[in-house]
């Protein structure tokens, strides 16, 4: 497969909410066209044609618990970890653009 | 008076349980040699003396005991210790506390297990030098200007330089088994879903292993033992008793065994000199009572892109955890901006290139119109490479291969080339895909640096790894780093 150009990765880059400068920008880009030449080659085998992919290696189905209540964390001591609390919750920068 | 950092586990819980010394005067000598060594190796991110004490205190006061109370341990950062800081070689997670104790850890606590502090490791454990990490890299005791692998390098280094007899590393592509093989120590992936996972923090979810590292297959067996077993809070955790690793390091008997050699893990890629080692090995085996067949797995030479495709994909989907809002670090919040665009700079500047790299070849892996070609059909190649082990599996009781295809390369060396650094998990790569255990122990010195014998077996059959290594360690042990840099 082809060329990764500087504008894809800044898509993947919006994507992953990472906002990257143009020297990063630019860097990936040949960095990612390198790797993904060589990975590429997971295309060349042929007996994978019909075989049922493989997600994790421990085939366990419908793992259970009991609908029981569990102690959790309290909730000072998880604030306390946390950039910006303010009663007793999680204090994020707005959400909404101005005009919204 | 013994120096006691030379100890193995098994002696310093003799040695405590007999009185000859104390819980608190292992804890201090190790702390001791930390502080006299680690400025030149930085093995440790942080040494928690106060705790490390406390936990010796009590063992020498009676209240835990166990074959491992009161022996030292170092913890890889990438596990969380209750208000110990848990970087996990990131900035986006300096200074964090967590507030809760990993599966492993609770397990660790309780067996009285004196831990000494984190240890250091690539970023979000992504790379094979240590050299990814926020904080600086970590130096081989063998050679200083050389790599300790990677990404549990600090806790290669921390046992192969007597810091500490034990250590916990995590295993997602060969994090445990390629450190412990170019330091000269021993390193176990256990079976996938073996050890919980509850507090490892994530990288690649259907990979990720947490295991022991020692100076002795029986010190491995011992803390693997304590480590391991089933726990509900891991629902990929295995309900199923903990295979009997202690016994089978005691049997170290390997007469009737079949041992298979994997063709495709040799040639392009693998230095002579460990290729050498690797051969002797074998005769070692063959002398020892042991079958050798050679044994061919088609689909191995496919495990690496397999892998880089699944592992990032992972990652790029697990990081997404680190939003500037939970934990950690916050960039740019100055009321003005969003919080899309708090946590893009957030993200931005608390990750590193490594880490960055593969969120985006992840991302790019899982996009749409690109998600058959690549993550769909490294998953089918995932199956194959299962398929090719349960057929070796059918001809041999275990596998065996070089554990990494070089010795321990200089610092810089791999740096600026990503693909070069990605090729060190050539041979671990494949047991992760598959979740069989594996383990790395030292088969020798090529150029004076030590190399690793890596033995793979079926799926919880862990038990196989230290019946072999056992007896292998048993008729060549391993060498002792000189450590003639130490002032």
């Amino acid at each position: 497969m082809s060329e990764i150009t500087r504008d894809e990765v800044a898509h993947l880059a919006r994507l992953s909410r990472l906002a990257l400068d143009d020297d990063e920008l630019g860097r990936l880009a040949g960095e990612l066209d390198v790797i993904l030449g060589a990975v590429a080659k997971i295309g060349e085998v042929s007996d994978a044609e019909g075989v049922t992919p493989m997600t994790h290696a421990v085939p366990l189905e419908n793992v259970m618990r009991p609908d029981v209540v569990m102690p959790s964390l309290p909730r000072d001591d998880v604030l306390a970890a946390a950039p910006a609390a303010e009663d007793g919750r999680f204090r994020v920068p707005r959400i909404l653009d101005e005009e919204q | 008076m013994t120096d006691l950092t030379r100890l193995t586990a098994v002696q310093t819980a003799a040695a405590i349980a007999a009185r000859d010394t104390t819980a608190t005067e292992v804890a201090q000598a190790h702390l001791d040699r930390i502080a006299k060594v680690d400025g030149q190796l930085h093995a440790f991110l942080h040494v928690d003396a106060e705790g490390a004490l406390e936990t010796a205190r009590r063992v020498d006061a009676g209240e835990i005991t166990g074959p491992l109370a009161g022996v030292p341990l170092a913890l890889k950062d990438v596990i969380v210790q209750k208000g110990v800081p848990t970087t996990v070689g990131s900035r986006i997670l300096e200074g964090w506390r967590p507030p809760y104790d990993a599966t492993v850890v609770e397990r660790l606590k309780a067996a009285g297990v004196v831990i000494l502090g984190k240890t250091n490791m690539d970023e979000f454990a992504m790379g094979s030098s240590t050299e990814h990490s926020a904080y600086g890299p970590t130096h081989n005791p063998w050679d200083l200007d050389r790599i300790p692998g990677g990404s549990g390098g600090g806790s290669s280094a921390a046992v192969a330089s007597f810091e500490s007899p034990l250590a916990i590393g995590t295993d997602t592509g060969g994090s445990i088994r390629q450190p412990a093989a170019v330091t000269g120590t021993v390193g176990v992936k256990p079976t996938y879903g073996g050890v919980s996972r509850y507090g490892l923090v994530a990288f690649s979810s259907s990979l990720d292993q947490a295991g022991p590292c020692a100076r002795t297959v029986l010190d491995a067996a011992l803390l693997h033992e304590v480590i391991a077993g089933h726990d509900p809070r891991d629902s990929t955790s295995i309900p199923a008793p903990v295979p009997p690793v202690v016994e089978a390091a005691r049997q170290a008997d390997i007469s009737g065994m079949t041992i298979g050699v994997v063709k495709e893990l040799s040639g392009e890629g693998y230095q002579p000199g460990v290729e050498q080692r690797f051969a002797e090995a074998v005769e070692t085996l063959t002398g020892l009572g042991a079958k050798v067949v050679e044994v061919s797995c088609p689909h191995f030479a496919y495990a690496l892109p397999a892998y880089y495709l699944i592992a990032p994909s992972e990652a790029s989907s697990n990081l997404a955890r680190f939003d500037s809002v939970r934990y950690g670090l916050r960039v740019g919040d100055d009321g003005e901006r969003g919080l899309e665009e708090v946590m893009s700079l957030t993200r931005a500047q608390g990750f590193g290139a490594e880490v960055k790299r593969r969120i985006i070849l992840g991302t790019y892996a899982l996009s749409s119109g690109y998600y058959d070609a690549y993550y769909g059909q490294a998953q089918k190649v995932r199956s194959l490479i299962t398929r090719d082990f349960t057929e070796a599996f059918a001809m041999a009781d275990v596998l065996v291969s070089p554990a990494a295809p070089t010795v321990a390369f200089p610092l810089g060396e791999k740096l600026s080339d990503p693909l070069a650094m990605y090729r060190q998990d050539l041979a671990t790569i494949p047991s992760n895909l598959y979740g069989g255990p594996a383990m790395s122990l030292p088969c020798g010195l090529a150029d004076g640096l030590p190399v690793g014998l890596q033995i793979m077996a079926p799926t919880m059959r862990d038990e196989l790894l230290y019946r072999v290594g056992a007896a292998f360690e048993a008729a060549m042990p391993a060498p002792v780093p000189p450590l003639d840099w130490e002032a």
